[in-house]
């Protein structure tokens, strides 16, 4: 077993784990945060993507103990309960940037980085290259990469909260 | 139509947990005192088990049981099913093999079920599981269907000969060969339909729970169809009663067909639930998704067409072997049979059409419905065949097919469908404007100028949905009636909770049948709340799959709300003093005619709940009603789908440069969902045509089985979609809704095979049209060009 401290969605925990444990295992199993998914074994899907010391990171391809001492973000964390949304949030439901839902969460997280990165103003081809590690069956992607630029241009417009996070 | 009524684009209601991470999908519950499940599978694709030996397994830290088809047999738990009997044309019964929910003595293909481990946790459980040494004898096994059917080759069950489980057809041989015996001229065409693996994102998953003070059981399942799910455990396997069995389908996250089939892993999870005295719990991981989950398609056609001396269609004869894997899903026997050749008529006035159908065992998973199911084969027939007719012929391919339209509804094809409305000429012309075909030619000349092959491809494809009346899908040989139930609770408050055989499982319907309720109601739609997939809530329902919810599901919401406004006149005529013949309903008021007077429906339904205002002996208090719907006919959306995309040459790589759709769904209730949809069927259907496709090898085993083997369609992959609609409205239910969900895949797969081949400039390529599929097309090009000069 193995101690780990970290710090998730603003909250320290500190837990003694299977050093085997992803981390995507720990948010999910050990921490309940299951809007963190998981729809693959190899790291193709996207579905698990939350952000560790501020990046994009598919959590079912790092060890739990990997992010020790980190400051992790899921998807739970970037609204508070019955708050207002994130921009990207509620881009992708003013788009209809969703179906089924299990893709979103990792995508979400996946389009906040892509901005992060990229900056506001997001052209469709930068998009959709960019969404190349997350996979939607649902969608065909059109809806979402429309509620990309969206929450994109969103983002941009809201200086304080940005320099919140 | 108010803003949030039937026609308007609402946003969500279902998007606030889905997009805050507070969605619950079946993985995501956690059950106190919960095990673990772990199917230790099959590493062969045909052999004998001789021994299977779990000691040193059992002795491993955690676990809690090993359980094996032998224990299943003990207590005495029944096979899985399939519920839709074929007859072959000889009049004998399909030959329907054993299926065991874990192998008894024979394995069958790779990832058949071995043994289930059940331990503390899953990690423990999946170790033990390397530990149980299994001894097989490794028998030859036949992975394609037509080699199946040889003389010599493996026998998959000893019940079916030649691995045939029905060689069944359809339509009227003598006529369908006299219009080819006057043919001006004839089409022919050998396709394959690839085989492909649904993969919604969520993989299947499921927790058993027994409640021994009760003798009851719980089943949390990603299933499109919980109470079928219910009544083939309880009726048929018998793994428990079906008063005492509660199936529950949280959020699901996509199904596409896949969750609709009643699987071995939730089979076993219940059965050892009470085993054990824990919740099981299973959760497949990717490969075993690949492995296990139904695939689609997979079928193998030659087919022709004939055409008179004005190139008008006179017949249309097709030979099809559909490779149904090593067992027989839930409904995999109707998806190659009366969910293919009923639509072979396209939408196309064909007087003459004969179908053949061969289904076959192989050593591959079990093949049943994928989005569209037996429908996109049929499209993709017809569609090919039509095109390349067009060309024989020297026709310009839109133009030949508004020649053969079905131009007058009703309209009886010889393959058993009454097409009731539609008009595809008006299809065709808006799609053509949308595409801007008239300037395709110099588009094509552009991209040749920069060495790029250019091509257009059309697809108007016709689908039958609103699956079904269950007298007519009986008489086919359905095993289950396809009627949909709902009930409409009115609160005292006048809020209202629908219930709804439906389920939703990415499609909106929390949104979609709130609209219903509003549009009828005049209440709120926050008002409004949606129930649907857990079996002591619901009282029975038939899912969804064939794009039937809207016009079976939402038309059973539509009949109760009628019942409830009927009771409602009742209670405002008392509550008004009024007769009941002169209470008139209109924008959420009942009002009494030819006067101001009137009560809104929330007063009436708090006025139905205390019974002040009328003699309970007159009137039963309360405002609750409940419906079942049988359609009277399938709906028949149609459309037509144009694709224009560019070929490089050098490196085979195919862009899709335009796509334009233009659908007739008839009454639209939410467009936004409507097109999304559509979108996401578009997806499918190119992923098809371009990247994915099941290989197994020659041994059987399943070389495509992860997201690094098998091509999804990514982003990067796919434009964006001009979708535009036409409207017909449905005259076979009452809200004049024909379905959307299946079209996009349907259409898809012969538009971009279509475009490619018109590119290309000739026929010899298949799904999936990879690049490097396609690189060795050009290259046959190049030769041609060379011979020619």
């Amino acid at each position: 077993m193995a101690i780990v401290n970290m710090t998730v969605n603003g909250r320290a925990v500190t837990a003694d784990i299977d050093p085997r444990m992803l981390l995507v295992q720990f948010v999910r199993e050990n921490l309940r945060l299951t809007g963190t998914h998981v729809g693959c074994d190899t790291s193709q899907c996207g579905s698990c993507v939350l952000h560790v010391d501020g990046q994009a990171v598919k959590a079912c391809t790092v060890l739990a103990i990997q992010a020790d001492g980190s400051s992790v973000t899921t998807i739970e964390g970037l609204s508070a309960a019955g708050g207002e949304l994130h921009p990207m949030q509620a881009a992708f439901r003013e788009h209809h940037g969703l179906q089924c839902g299990y893709c979103t969460p990792g995508m979400i997280m996946a389009a906040i980085d892509i901005v992060n990165r990229k900056g506001h103003a997001l052209d469709e081809t930068t998009i959709r290259d960019e969404l190349e590690g997350n996979l939607c069956r649902c969608t065909g992607y059109h809806n979402i990469v429309k509620a990309v630029a969206a929450g994109a241009e969103a983002m941009g417009r809201e200086p304080i909260r940005q320099a919140a996070e | 139509m108010t803003g949030t009524g039937i026609g308007a684009p609402v946003r969500r209601k279902e998007d606030q947990r889905f997009i805050t991470g507070a969605g619950r999908y079946t993985d995501d519950l956690s059950r106190p005192g919960q095990a673990h499940a772990y199917f230790l599978r099959s590493p062969h694709a045909h052999a004998k088990i001789l021994s299977i030996d779990t000691a040193a397994a059992r002795a491993m830290p955690g676990v809690v049981a090993i359980l094996t088809g032998d224990d299943l047999a003990a207590d005495k738990i029944g096979g899985l099913i399939c519920g839709w009997m074929i007859h072959s044309k000889d009049g004998s019964p399909m030959k329907a093999g054993p299926h065991p929910a874990l192998a008894q003595g024979k394995v069958r293909y790779v990832g058949d079920h071995v043994a289930v481990v059940i331990a503390d946790t899953y990690a423990q459980a999946r170790d033990a599981a390397e530990a149980i040494e299994v001894a097989y004898e490794v028998l030859p096994a036949v992975v394609d269907a037509r080699a199946a059917q040889k003389a010599g080759a493996p026998q998959v069950h000893d019940v079916a000969d030649d691995n045939t489980v029905f060689r069944w057809h359809l339509g009227d041989k003598a006529s369908t060969d006299a219009a080819f015996a006057r043919a001006a001229h004839v089409t022919k065409i050998d396709l394959v339909n690839n085989r492909l693996v649904p993969n919604p994102m969520e993989p299947r998953a499921a927790v058993g729970e027994y409640d021994p003070g009760n003798e009851s059981y719980t089943l949390f399942t990603t299933s499109q169809n919980p109470h079928v799910a219910r009544l083939v455990l309880s009726a048929f396997i018998g793994v428990a009663p079906e008063h005492k069995l509660r199936v529950i389908a949280p959020d699901v996250g996509g199904g596409f067909g896949s969750k609709i089939f009643i699987y071995a892993e939730e089979t076993v999870c219940v059965w050892a639930a009470r085993k054990v005295g824990r919740p099981v719990r299973w959760t497949s991981d990717r490969t075993e998704a690949f492995l296990s989950d139904a695939h689609g398609r997979d079928h193998a056609t030659h087919a022709e067409l004939a055409m008179d001396e004005n190139g008008k269609i006179i017949g249309l004869r097709a030979q099809t072997i559909a490779n149904l894997g090593a067992y027989l899903s839930t409904f995999s026997s109707s998806v190659p049979t009366y969910l293919y050749a009923p639509l072979l008529s396209g939408s196309y006035d064909i007087p003459a059409i004969y179908a053949e159908v061969d289904g076959v065992y192989t050593n591959t998973a079990p093949v049943d419905a994928y989005r569209g199911a037996g429908r996109p084969e049929a499209t993709f027939v017809v569609e090919r065949l039509v095109e390349v007719a067009a060309r024989e012929l020297g026709m310009d391919p839109a133009k030949f097919r508004k020649r053969n339209y079905v131009k007058r509804f009703p309209h009886q094809t010889p393959v058993i469908m009454t097409y009731d409305a539609g008009d595809y000429g008006a299809s065709m012309d808006k799609a053509l404007e949308l595409a801007d075909y008239k300037g395709f030619s110099r588009r094509k000349r552009e991209s040749a100028r920069r060495g790029k092959l250019r091509g257009i491809g059309f697809s108007s494809y016709i689908e039958a949905c609103g699956i079904a009346p269950s007298q007519a899908v009986g008489s086919l040989g359905a095993g289950v009636g396809l009627w949909e139930s709902a009930e409409v609770r009115v609160n005292p408050t006048g809020s209202i909770e629908v219930l709804t055989g439906s389920h939703s499982h990415g499609q909106g319907h929390e949104t979609t049948f709130a609209q219903l309720v509003c549009d009828r109601l005049g209440v709120p739609i926050e008002n409004v709340i949606i129930v649907h997939g857990d079996t002591d809530k619901v009282q029975f329902g038939m899912g969804t799959y064939g794009s039937r919810s809207g016009a079976v599901g939402m038309s059973a919401i539509a009949k109760a709300i009628d019942k409830v406004i009927v009771k409602g006149k009742k209670v405002a005529a008392h509550v008004l003093e009024a007769a009941e013949a002169d209470i008139e309903f209109k924008d959420g008021k009942f009002t009494v005619a030819g006067t101001d007077r009137g009560v809104g429906f929330a007063d009436v339904a708090l006025q139905a709940y205390i019974a002040h205002k009328f003699s309970g002996q007159d009137l039963e208090p309360g405002l609750k009603e409940g419906a079942f719907y049988d359609p009277t006919n399938f709906t028949f959306p149609a459309g037509v789908h144009i694709c224009e995309l560019e070929i490089d040459p050098d490196t085979g790589v195919t862009t899709i440069e335009r796509w334009t759709a233009v659908d007739d769904f008839g009454v639209i209730i939410n467009p936004m969902i409507v097109e999304g949809q559509v979108h996401g069927g578009i997806a499918q259907g190119v992923g098809q045509a371009l990247h994915e496709g099941a290989i197994y090898d020659e041994s059987g085993q399943l070389v495509t089985a992860s997201f690094m083997d098998y091509r999804m369609p990514r982003a990067a992959d796919l434009p964006s979609f001009q979708v535009g609609m036409t409207v017909t409205p449905c005259p076979s239910n009452p809200l004049g809704i024909k379905g959307c969900g299946e079209a996009g895949a349907i259409a898809a797969p012969a538009a971009v095979m279509n475009a490619i081949t018109d590119a290309l400039g000739h026929e010899d390529i298949a799904m999936p049209a990879t690049p490097q599929a396609v690189w060795r097309a050009a290259q046959k090009n190049a030769a041609m060009r060379v011979a020619a000069e």
